[in-house]
């Protein structure tokens, strides 16, 4: 066991290295510079100055040593089009929004999915079953940068439950939380439907009906907590497109969060900015994926870490 | 004296019944078309796809405007029986523009799901096929898996963004960029399905009975991992699709006046307060339509080919 968990953080750290390197090199692979459209005007020394400050000055090398050096102490070093404030600071604004909105989502995709997936399982082929079907295609047809602008026009023009758009009180968190939860609920119903019928299906629940045990200890029981496994596998999946999601849904409804940083650091070409994201929400995803497995074997004991084919 | 017989030893008359074939029989590749027409959800993505792609190749020509005619006279329609899905802000007309978009969407989804496909099998079975070959076969083996692993430990869609951002946009920098990470599952898959079948009984009878390795490769590996394959390529393509319009919406897509579903959406979302729906309605129509068709399409014919749910 410890073994493999030294494995798993070598290989996690190494994965995080070529991400650093992977991105480092293609944002210095970018003709031109920074300082492009301000060449022109300032002169020569003042140039000099700035690309010394962000160590454009150095041979190439020399610049990633320093980042990475930099990135060992966790700081993602400086924006280029906001001279005041450092990646650091941008991530840190922005994880609150950005977490809590993530983790309402995650939440309400976990919650709501598992709940009709049951539903749906138990009452195979009646109308139930359909409802929940249909709301699982739907869930899968419809991207969230689609969901979300439906919400808006419904819930926040149409009928004005909630605000259209920016942060604040809770009430601004539900549309776009919803938004962000709706593809992952349906894929967690489709799983978890699936997996209950084939546990249902199971020996050891005809045992328990034969000893009449009551029919929801049953699905609590032994039902939920071996069809629960193939959702907690397809978690790091979810994590990882729940975090995409937020880059879009946090441009429509204008959310002050790190996706929000990542996007207009992409339009603004503020390379430190892009780099410095891109590098936290790949810690962050495979940190996850890590933490998962790990439930993985708290929840099957069936499963051992040391002989687990990948 | 009567003889009496247990009926257990009574000699059977012959049923003469019992190794009639009853039903016709029918080759695979037959059963799994006629579980899938059996299928009413799967035919109906399947209509839908046809529909799209006929929609993608006549729809651009049917209306007497171009993707790009601006008319300023006829701007912010609504739909009308001159303009049958609306105009936008510079006039230009949406029924043109949402056949044209499907153009570039099922282009870049098909060609990127084709580039995954011919890496990830080509990759995946040499991995599959070197595995267990002695010492360098298990070390390509192991090299492959560990590139893999590694592509498939980073968030998808933002390597491509940031492949995005560093090359030019446009439509051939979008399928390099999608497939650039895409055809690692494809791989896994393939090289999954290779190991298992190499270790099947099957494959050792033909090997005993002298069957050279082009034999057993063209007609027990690939006839055994196509099904797989396919079902794969239904989903690979939407999700493509879905990757375009996301990239295209975030602007980093396709460059006006180029356009594609994704570009459309992101222009119909900015003028939703002031009501124009139809701008938002038909390329978000669209997307969820395509979604939709190939996954129910798939889901259709994964169950045809699982050769545990034939009848």
């Amino acid at each position: 066991m410890s073994n493999y968990l030294v494995k798993r953080v070598l290989m996690m750290i190494v994965t995080l290295w070529i991400i650093v390197t992977l991105t480092f090199s293609l944002m210095h692979a970018i003709p031109g510079n920074p300082f492009a459209s301000e060449s022109d005007q300032l002169p020569e020394q003042i140039l000099n100055n700035l690309r010394a400050k962000y160590n454009l000055d150095q041979p190439l090398p020399v610049q990633y040593v320093l980042y990475l050096k930099n990135l060992l102490m966790f700081d993602l070093g400086p924006s280029i089009k906001s001279d005041s404030r450092g990646v650091n600071d941008m991530i840190s604004d922005g994880f609150g929004a950005s977490a809590w909105l993530g983790a309402q989502a995650i939440s309400i995709a976990l919650v709501f999915g598992i709940l009709f997936g049951i539903i749906a399982a138990l009452n195979r082929n009646k109308w139930l079953d359909y409802v929940a079907m249909a709301l699982a295609v739907m869930g899968v047809a419809i991207p969230s940068f689609i969901m979300a602008p439906l919400l808006i026009n419904y819930l926040a023009i149409k009928v004005t439950i909630f605000p259209v758009a920016t942060w604040g009180t809770w009430m601004h968190t539900v549309l776009p939380s919803l938004a962000l939860a709706f593809g992952p609920v349906a894929v967690i119903t489709r799983y978890m439907r699936a997996s209950m019928i084939e546990v249902m299906n199971q020996n050891y629940i005809r045992t328990a009906e034969a000893k009449g045990i009551p029919m929801w200890i049953i699905v609590i029981r032994h039902g939920i907590r071996n069809a629960i496994l193939p959702v907690v596998t397809f978690l790091g999946p979810l994590i990882a497109s729940l975090i995409t999601g937020t880059f879009v849904v946090e441009k429509i409804f204008a959310i002050p969060g790190i996706g929000k940083y990542f996007v207009d650091g992409i339009f603004n070409r503020d390379y430190p900015v892009i780099l410095g994201t891109t590098i936290f929400y790949s810690a962050i995803l495979i940190v996850t994926i890590f933490l998962i497995d790990i439930a993985y074997t708290l929840i099957d004991p069936r499963i051992k870490l040391t002989n687990k084919e990948r | 004296m009567e003889q009496r017989i247990d009926p257990l030893f009574r000699p059977l008359t012959k049923n003469t019944q019992a190794n009639v074939i009853s039903r016709p029989s029918l080759s695979n590749a037959q059963q799994v078309i006629r579980k899938l027409i059996k299928n009413k959800l799967a035919m109906l993505g399947l209509v839908i796809i046809v529909l799209l792609v006929g929609m993608a190749i006549v729809g651009p020509s049917m209306v007497p405007y171009s993707y790009s005619d601006q008319s300023l006279l006829t701007k912010n329609q609504e739909i009308s029986s001159e303009h049958w899905f609306g105009t936008d802000e510079l006039g230009r007309d949406m029924f043109a523009r949402t056949w044209y978009g499907a153009r570039i969407s099922l282009t870049i989804g098909v060609v990127a799901a084709l580039i995954d496909l011919v890496i990830g099998v080509t990759v995946g079975g040499i991995a599959g096929y070197m595995a267990g070959r002695g010492k360098r076969g298990d070390r390509i083996d192991t090299i492959i898996m560990r590139v893999i692993e590694v592509l498939y430990g980073l968030p998808y869609l933002l390597v491509v963004i940031l492949l995005m951002v560093v090359m030019e946009p446009g439509m051939l920098t979008i399928i390099i960029a999608l497939s650039a990470t895409g055809w690692t599952g494809m791989a896994r898959l393939v090289r999954g399905q290779i190991l298992q079948l190499k270790n099947q009984e099957f494959i050792l009878a033909a090997q005993v009975l002298g069957a050279k390795f082009t034999r057993i490769l063209l007609k027990h590996l690939i006839p055994n991992t196509i099904g797989v394959i396919i079902v794969n390529l239904t989903f690979t393509i939407p999700s493509a699709i879905f990757a375009e319009s996301f990239l295209s919406f975030l602007g980093l897509g396709v460059q006006a006046p180029v356009a594609s579903w994704g570009t459309m959406t992101n222009d119909g979302l900015g003028v939703i307060l002031t009501g124009d729906w139809w701008r938002l309605f038909f390329p978000a129509l669209m997307i969820s339509l395509t979604m939709f068709a190939f996954n129910v399409f798939g889901d259709g014919l994964q169950d045809a080919l699982d050769p545990r749910l034939r009848d």
